[in-house]
C-alpha cells in the first residue's frame, strides 16, 4: 500500500497538466461545437518556441511566458478567423478536415525545421525533489505545472464569468442567434475563443517542454489525452476538467505502476472506456 | 424625408434557403408608435423580424431605420444603432443567470455606459426579476422568461423593440400584464413592433396594423377601419 503512495501523488500533479492541456480542446467543442484536431499540434508548436527562447536564444523561462503565449492568442486568433470560420456552417465535417490539415502541416513544418530529434527545455529545477517523508518525494516540476495549471484554469473561470467577452462566450455557445441579437459578432467571438483556447495550449505546450521530452509528432498523443480529459470530464465545466485530468493521470501512473510503463495509456483509455459506458455525458457533463 | 419614421421596409423579397419567404413586402412604423403585425403560421412575420434585425438579409428592396439604410447589415451593428429583439420562443440564456442574461442585453458598445441605469428602469418594470438575479435562465417559468427577455431587449436602450409572438404558450392572466408593461415602455418613447398571431390582442394595443398572408401583405390599416370579416378574410386567404 505505501509504494501506491508515490504513483497516486505523482498522478494528481501531472492531473494538473492534463487538465491544462485538455481544458482549450473542450472550451472549444463546448463553444465553437468544433472539435480542434489541431490542438495538440499547436500546443507542440509552443514547446518548440520555448526550445527556442530559453534553449537557444537564452530567454528565462519564466520571461518566455510573457512571450509565447501572447504570440500563441494570435496564432489562434488567426487560426479561427481566416481559416475555421470560413468553413463553418451547416455541416459537421469541414471544419474537422481544415483542424487536421492544419495539424499535417504544423508537424511537417516541426519536421522540417527542428528534425525528428527529441528535444528537451532544460531548467534549473528538472530533477529536484522535495522528500515529505523518506519514501514519498514531489518532483518540483510536476508541482509547478500542477501549480501553474490549477492558476490558469482558475483565470479562465474568472474570465468566463466577470468579462463581457467571457459572458458573450458563454451566451453564444448557450444560444448562438440569441447572442447576435444581443450585438453579439459570433464569427469574432469564435476567433477570441480560439485565441484564448489557444494560450492555454501555450501554456501546456510550454510546461510539456520543461517537464517532457518532445517531437514534431507528439502533438497528437497529446490530442489524445486531452480528448480523454475532455470525455471524462463531459463538456462546460472547468472544475470537472480539472478533476478529469487528475482521474486520467492517476489511473495511468496505476496502470503503469501495476502492469508496467507499457501500460499506462491503456490504463488511461480503459477508465475512459467506463466512464462512456457509465456516464456518456461525461462525470460533469452538462451538455 | 422620412423623418418622424422610426422604420421603413420598401419592397423586400427574403429568400429562406430556396423558399420565397417574403414577397415585395413594405411597411411604415410612426416613431413612438405600436405597430402590428398579424399573420398565420408561416406567412413570414418572424422571417420579417429576422430581416430587419439583421439575421437574414434581403435579396431586394430596402429597410431604412430613422432614415439610415440598415437592410444587410449583420445584427451587432443594428442593435448598435438602436434595434432590438425579444424573439420567438423567448430565447432565454439557459446556462446564464437572470442577472447575466439582462448584461448580455448591453453587450453593444453603445449601451455599455448605460448599463446600470437601464438595468434599474428593468427590476422596476419587472421587480419578479430582482428577486431571480442569480438563478440560471431555465429555471424560470415562462411567464418569467418573457419578462427577462423583454427586459433584456431593453437593456441596450433601444429605440424600437421587435416582439415576435410574446403570448406565445402563456396563460392569458400573464399575457394581459405583459401588454400592460409594453403600454408602460412604449410610453417611455419607444417604437413598438408587434409580432403576433392573435388578432383581437394584437389589434387592441397597437395603432396600425399589417396583415400577412404567404408571404405578402394584404391588408394593413388603422384597427379601426379594419372590419372584422376583411381581417378574418386576409388572416386565413378564404
Amino acid at each position: 500500500m505505501k509504494d501506491l503512495l508515490q504513483p497516486i501523488l505523482n498522478g494528481i500533479l501531472l492531473g494538473g497538466l492534463y487538465a491544462i492541456i485538455a481544458i482549450g480542446l473542450s472550451t472549444i467543442m463546448g463553444i465553437v461545437k468544433v472539435m480542434n484536431f489541431a490542438h495538440g499540434d499547436l500546443m507542440i508548436l509552443s514547446s518548440y518556441f520555448c526550445l527556442v527562447f530559453v534553449s537557444w536564444l537564452g530567454l528565462s523561462p519564466f520571461w518566455s511566458f510573457f512571450v509565447i503565449v501572447p504570440l500563441a492568442y494570435f496564432i489562434g486568433y488567426f487560426y479561427q478567423r481566416r481559416l475555421i470560420n470560413r468553413v463553418l456552417g451547416k455541416e459537421m465535417d469541414p471544419p474537422l478536415i481544415v483542424a487536421f490539415g492544419v495539424g499535417i502541416i504544423l508537424q511537417n513544418l516541426l519536421l522540417l525545421i527542428f528534425t525528428p530529434d527529441a528535444r528537451s527545455v532544460m531548467i534549473g529545477i528538472g530533477l529536484k525533489t522535495i522528500a515529505l517523508t523518506p519514501s514519498l518525494k514531489v518532483p518540483v516540476n510536476y508541482l509547478l505545472d500542477f501549480s501553474i495549471g490549477l492558476g490558469v484554469i482558475f483565470c479562465l473561470y474568472i474570465f468566463f464569468q466577470k468579462t463581457y467577452l467571457g459572458r458573450a462566450i458563454r451566451a453564444a455557445s448557450d444560444d448562438e442567434i440569441a447572442a447576435r441579437l444581443m450585438g453579439v459578432n459570433t464569427r469574432t467571438v469564435y476567433a477570441h475563443a480560439m485565441g484564448i483556447s489557444n494560450m492555454t495550449a501555450a501554456v501546456a505546450g510550454i510546461l510539456v517542454g520543461m517537464t517532457f521530452t518532445f517531437y514534431p509528432h507528439t502533438g497528437s498523443e497529446y490530442l489524445f489525452i486531452a480528448f480523454g480529459v475532455a470525455i471524462i470530464a463531459g463538456l462546460g465545466s472547468m472544475k470537472g476538467t480539472f478533476v478529469a485530468g487528475i482521474i486520467l493521470a492517476v489511473a495511468q501512473l496505476l496502470g503503469g505502476h501495476f502492469l508496467g510503463p507499457g501500460y499506462q495509456m491503456v490504463s488511461g483509455h480503459i477508465i475512459l472506456l467506463i466512464v462512456l459506458l457509465v456516464k456518456p455525458k461525461g462525470i460533469f457533463g452538462t451538455v | 424625408m422620412s423623418k418622424g419614421l422610426a422604420l421603413r421596409v420598401t419592397g423586400i423579397d427574403v429568400f429562406y434557403k430556396d423558399f420565397h419567404a417574403l414577397w415585395n413586402v413594405s411597411l411604415e412604423t410612426k416613431e413612438g408608435a405600436i405597430t402590428s403585425v398579424i399573420g398565420a403560421n408561416g406567412s413570414g412575420k418572424s422571417t420579417l423580424l429576422s430581416t430587419v434585425s439583421g439575421i437574414l438579409a434581403p435579396s431586394a428592396g430596402t429597410i431604412e431605420f430613422f432614415g439610415e439604410r440598415i437592410d444587410g447589415l449583420p445584427p451587432h451593428e443594428t442593435v448598435a444603432r438602436g434595434l432590438s429583439m425579444v424573439p420567438e420562443g423567448r430565447r432565454i440564456f439557459p446556462r446564464l443567470t437572470v442577472y447575466e442574461n439582462l448584461v448580455m442585453g448591453s453587450y453593444s458598445p453603445r449601451s455599455r455606459t448605460l448599463r446600470s441605469r437601464a438595468l434599474d428602469k428593468i427590476l422596476e418594470l419587472f421587480p419578479v426579476l430582482k428577486t431571480r438575479s442569480n438563478q440560471m435562465g431555465n429555471t424560470l417559468s415562462g411567464g418569467e422568461q418573457q419578462m427577462l427577455a423583454i427586459g433584456r431587449a431593453l437593456m441596450s436602450d433601444p429605440k424600437l423593440v421587435l416582439c415576435d409572438e410574446i403570448s406565445l404558450g402563456l396563460a392569458p392572466v400573464i399575457i394581459k400584464g405583459i401588454y400592460k408593461e409594453l403600454k408602460r415602455i412604449n410610453e417611455l418613447g419607444i417604437t413598438i413592433i408587434l409580432v403576433e398571431q392573435d388578432i383581437t390582442r394584437s389589434l387592441k394595443a397597437a395603432g396600425y396594423a399589417y396583415i400577412l398572408l404567404q408571404g405578402k401583405v394584404v391588408l394593413e390599416g388603422t384597427p379601426s377601419s379594419l372590419n372584422e370579416e376583411a381581417v378574418k378574410k386576409a388572416y386565413f386567404g378564404v
